[in-house]
């Protein structure tokens, strides 16, 4: 470890690790911190207890589901279909074991160093290294980058004990399915357990405040979802709120509170999946004047803070708490400190994505949110169910919804449910960077026959002329 | 061995240069370390060097254009030797942004860093920019001619059907985009301002005399952009900055009385007198008579004053005493009465409160003493007028009573620095405190 940095990155999950290697391609003399133990190290959550472990487990999800679903359909009879959920997590244990260790890799192609320990502020240009083991030590840094992340969040008589009430990363690792399963909370970490659970035989309820699944989406979005689910045998709780919990109790009784009164349901296990909050403690911010806001880390455009010199990036940084949000503002602060940054974030243009089944994807605003904002707006939607390519795929349900301004053709937001659209929304993204219009997305041909068509159907929809509806 | 010339970065805030003078001519002999060419930063004219030796094989950029860090500009090599390539890639390179490929030369007063050889490294300096195969810092300067390609205009889609829809050309729009795109904002940016000469209404401006303002658009210097750029920074997109003074309005309201005691009907009001001065100070100081467009600003053709007139029931507009430069003080009294009017009724054409030069808010009789006014753009400035009080003022060692008026100007920075505005205001409160100096 060397005594002083061009940039040292605290925190070394995609946001941290993607700053630190493009502060090395820019020759800057880069360290980035990460305590072993926590998170399992370098890859933080996204590559450890997050996106790609959870992604893992869709996939057996989905290959157990499609089976059931569509197998006889499809010309695939099987019989004596066993689930084997040990398997499915120890393959995803080990995607997660391969991916971090390729971190480590482009950490020395980048000549980043790795340091392990804790890191906090020690006064300007300093920062503190707790290692796991030993003695604490200083290093200098004339550019800091905090890129902590965020952990799961519960709330009271809800604490996760990582038995009965578990969080996404006790679910990651959940070898023996339970019977029972409540899912508090039907955000994107939500529905995508309540995927992979259901698909593996577990009775799964899931409890939602809101009054949609994911209930930031477009609420025809959430409404599609829920259909699909209970069709699968999933209960599905909306506009309910949890009120206590017996643990004692067995099975567990949770009791909640639904628009027509009170209920009991009768669980072995509660998965809190009630969003996570910013790592802002044990950094020392306020002794050294970094403003927080909210309970983040508060930045301008070009993922400075309130101190020079100091930078934040990542869930730690603000919302959309997104792994390719905090990325790119990883790459960003790297290119602001090697002062060759050209293009502030643009927040109104990253994709959210839920890898349930089947999938969501949306990106800009709501079709309410746009009418709101003032704009005269034109609505496109293609449904799925006349999808030559959906129904080959024999994953027909629901739809591509395209919001545009009427008189430009803006693509001010677009909302998708169904196979693979997970892939479809960086053709819209690219689009609204390039300032496209529907009238591009329509005019491009598409491949036939390819869910992407989906996009520009729902794009001649907006224009008033679809072809295949 | 060919030595590419390219628009080096002099200054770590330099983003662009101006090709002020080649020292040769192509064909000419070149020693390493021969001044080639002068340049316009951000901070100064500097010289270029040439790396290399050999002839002056290629002027790429002509004098008097500006192009961003890292575009090539020339060539040196050998009488002989094949620059074909070299010149083919400058082609492929926009004349707005630095390309990729192009090494963005080290912040060192090197003036150009030859292609062949690694540019020298320093160590990584932060916050400078390091020796990475990056395009300079900064977004690229809007290039009010976009047409690159072989005459094709680069803009988004969603630019072209916005501008279609204002009326706006491409051509006439500054793309901010990469590679000097014109995107949605800079269409929106075209339409919302006015044109760069506000056209007055002919009926208003022909009963005028002659014209004693000149019409014209004054390119910006480096120094100029670097102060824009950073002063807009810091205080939204007008930088506003504040001047008062305080005017003895004893010779001032004498002269009102004595005009007044000679007209048999329609008084000549305080304001009138502010409109005639102001309009007055302005043809002395054309440089404050002007707007800001980015690369340009431009000085307008004739002193259109705008007043503030407060509306019943809130609101307020501002009607234009067009030219009021070329008008006596009973004629800008006259139109003055009837735009006011017609603006408290709310019957004022567009024409006739949009695009004024400068403008004129008096709070005097809300009893207010002094305040600062906010600029409306594209006017680069406002006189705000407080109310005139008796007081006790020292006049040559004794304490006498005077009445005396506070007035503040607040200016936009981008246009007017402190003492451009200060001289004005100078001249105002000259003339205001001995209006005969008008006579001058």
């Amino acid at each position: 470890m060397a005594d002083s940095y061009d940039v040292v990155v605290i925190g070394a999950g995609p946001a941290g690790y993607v700053c630190a290697i493009r502060a090395g391609q820019l020759g800057l003399k880069t360290a980035c911190i990460e305590n072993s133990s926590y998170e399992g190290g370098l890859g933080g959550t996204c590559l450890n207890w997050g996106c790609i472990p959870a992604k893992a487990l869709l996939e057996s999800a989905s290959m157990a589901q499609g089976l059931k679903d569509h197998g006889e359909e499809l010309g695939v009879k099987a019989e004596n279909v066993q689930y084997d959920m040990q398997a499915a997590v120890d393959r995803s244990r080990g995607i997660s074991d391969k991916l971090t260790k390729g971190v480590g890799y482009l950490f020395k192609k980048n000549k980043v160093e790795s340091i392990e320990g804790t890191g906090s502020l020690a006064g300007p240009g300093k920062v503190r290294v707790t290692p796991s083991e030993g003695d604490p030590t200083e290093i200098s840094a004339k550019n800091i980058v905090i890129a902590t992340g965020a952990v799961m969040k519960s709330f009271p008589g809800f604490e996760i004990d990582g038995e009965k009430v578990i969080g996404s990363r006790e679910a990651l690792a959940l070898r023996s399915p339970p019977k029972t399963m409540v899912i508090v909370g039907a955000g994107f970490v939500g529905v995508e357990f309540a995927d992979v659970f259901s698909a593996f035989g577990v009775d799964v309820t899931v409890v939602e405040a809101l009054d949609n699944l994911v209930p930031l989406e477009d609420p025809e979005i959430g409404k599609a979802l829920a259909r699909s689910f209970k069709k699968r045998g999933m209960k599905i709780m909306t506009g309910t709120r949890v009120t206590s919990l017996d643990r004692e109790a067995s099975p567990m009784r949770l009791a909640v509170e639904t628009k027509k009164g009170e209920e009991t349901i009768e669980t072995d296990i509660v998965l809190m999946a009630v969003g996570r909050t910013p790592v802002v403690s044990g950094l020392d911010l306020e002794e050294a004047g970094v403003a927080v806001e909210e309970g983040w880390i508060k930045i301008n455009e070009w993922c400075e803070t309130s101190v020079t010199g100091v930078y934040a990036i990542g869930d730690v940084a603000g919302q959309p708490m997104l792994a390719h949000k905090g990325s790119h503002e990883g790459i960003l602060a790297a290119e602001r400190i090697a002062g060759v940054a050209q293009h502030p974030m643009r927040y109104d243009n990253i994709p959210s994505i839920g890898y349930c089944h089947p999938e969501v994807a949306s990106i800009g605003m709501t079709e309410e949110k746009a009418r709101e904002a003032g704009h005269d707006v034109t609505v496109g939607q293609y449904p799925l169910s006349a999808h030559g390519r959906a129904i080959t795929a024999a994953h027909n349900e629901g739809f591509v919804k395209i919001v545009a301004d009427a008189k430009y053709g803006e693509i001010l937001g677009v909302h998708m449910i169904g196979h693979n659209v997970s892939e479809l929304i960086a053709e819209v993204g690219l689009a609204r960077d390039l300032e496209a219009t529907v009238e591009e997305l329509a005019a491009h041909p598409h491949g036939h026959p390819s869910m992407s068509e989906a996009v520009m159907e729902a794009a001649f929809a907006a224009m008033g002329r679809p072809i295949h509806i | 061995m060919a030595t590419k010339v390219v628009m080096a970065q002099l200054s770590p805030t330099m983003e662009e240069g101006k090709l002020l003078e080649w020292k040769l001519q192509e064909g000419d002999a070149v020693e390493a370390g021969d001044i080639l060419a002068e340049i316009e930063t951000d901070k100064a004219n500097m010289d270029v060097e040439s790396l290399g030796s050999g002839v002056l094989r290629k002027i790429v950029v002509q004098a008097g254009t500006t192009v961003p860090v890292g575009v090539l500009i020339g060539v040196v090599a050998e009488p002989d030797e094949d620059i074909a390539s070299i010149l083919a890639s400058a082609e492929a390179q926009p004349a707005a942004p630095a390309a990729a490929t192009q090494p963005a030369a080290p912040a060192a007063p090197a003036a150009s860093a030859p292609e062949s050889a690694p540019a020298p490294a320093p160590a990584p300096s932060v916050p400078a920019a390091p020796t990475a195969k990056v395009p300079a810092p900064g977004a690229p300067a809007a290039s009010a001619a976009p047409t690159l390609d072989g005459g094709r205009v680069k803009a988004s889609p969603l630019a072209r059907r916005l501008a279609e829809a204002a009326g706006l050309r491409l051509e006439d729009v500054a793309g901010s985009g990469p590679g000097g795109r014109i995107v949605k904002r800079d269409v929106e940016a075209a339409a919302a301002a006015p044109s760069a000469v506000p056209s007055a209404p002919a009926a208003l401006a022909a009963s005028a005399g002659p014209a004693r303002l000149t019409a014209e658009t004054v390119e910006v210097s480096q120094m100029r952009k670097a102060i824009a750029r950073t002063l807009t920074a810091s205080i939204g997109p007008v930088p506003h900055f504040f001047l008062t003074t305080e005017i003895d309005m004893e010779h001032a309201l004498d002269l009102r009385a004595q005009l007044n005691a000679r007209l048999s009907a329609g008084k000549i009001g305080v304001n009138d007198l502010l409109i005639k001065i102001v309009a007055e100070a302005l043809a002395r100081h054309p440089d404050i008579n002007a707007s800001w467009h980015g690369d340009t600003i431009a000085r307008h053709g004739s002193a259109d004053v705008g007043v503030a007139v407060a509306l019943e029931g809130g609101g307020l507009i501002t009607p234009i005493i067009r030219a009021a430069d070329r008008k006596g003080l009973l004629q800008i009294s006259e139109e003055a009465r009837e735009l006011i009017g017609r603006a408290r009724d709310k019957r004022l054409l567009p024409e006739e409160y949009q695009g004024a030069t400068f403008s004129i808010s008096n709070l005097g009789m809300f009893e207010i003493t002094e305040f600062t006014a906010i600029i409306n753009p594209p006017e680069a400035g406002i006189l705000a007028i407080g109310k005139t009080a008796a007081k006790p003022v020292v006049v040559d060692g004794e304490i006498v009573v005077r009445r005396r008026m506070q007035v503040t100007m607040s200016c936009d920075h981008r246009v007017i620095d402190g003492a451009m505005g200060a001289a004005f205001l100078g001249t105002f409160k000259a003339m205001m405190e001995n209006p005969l100096e008008m006579m001058l």
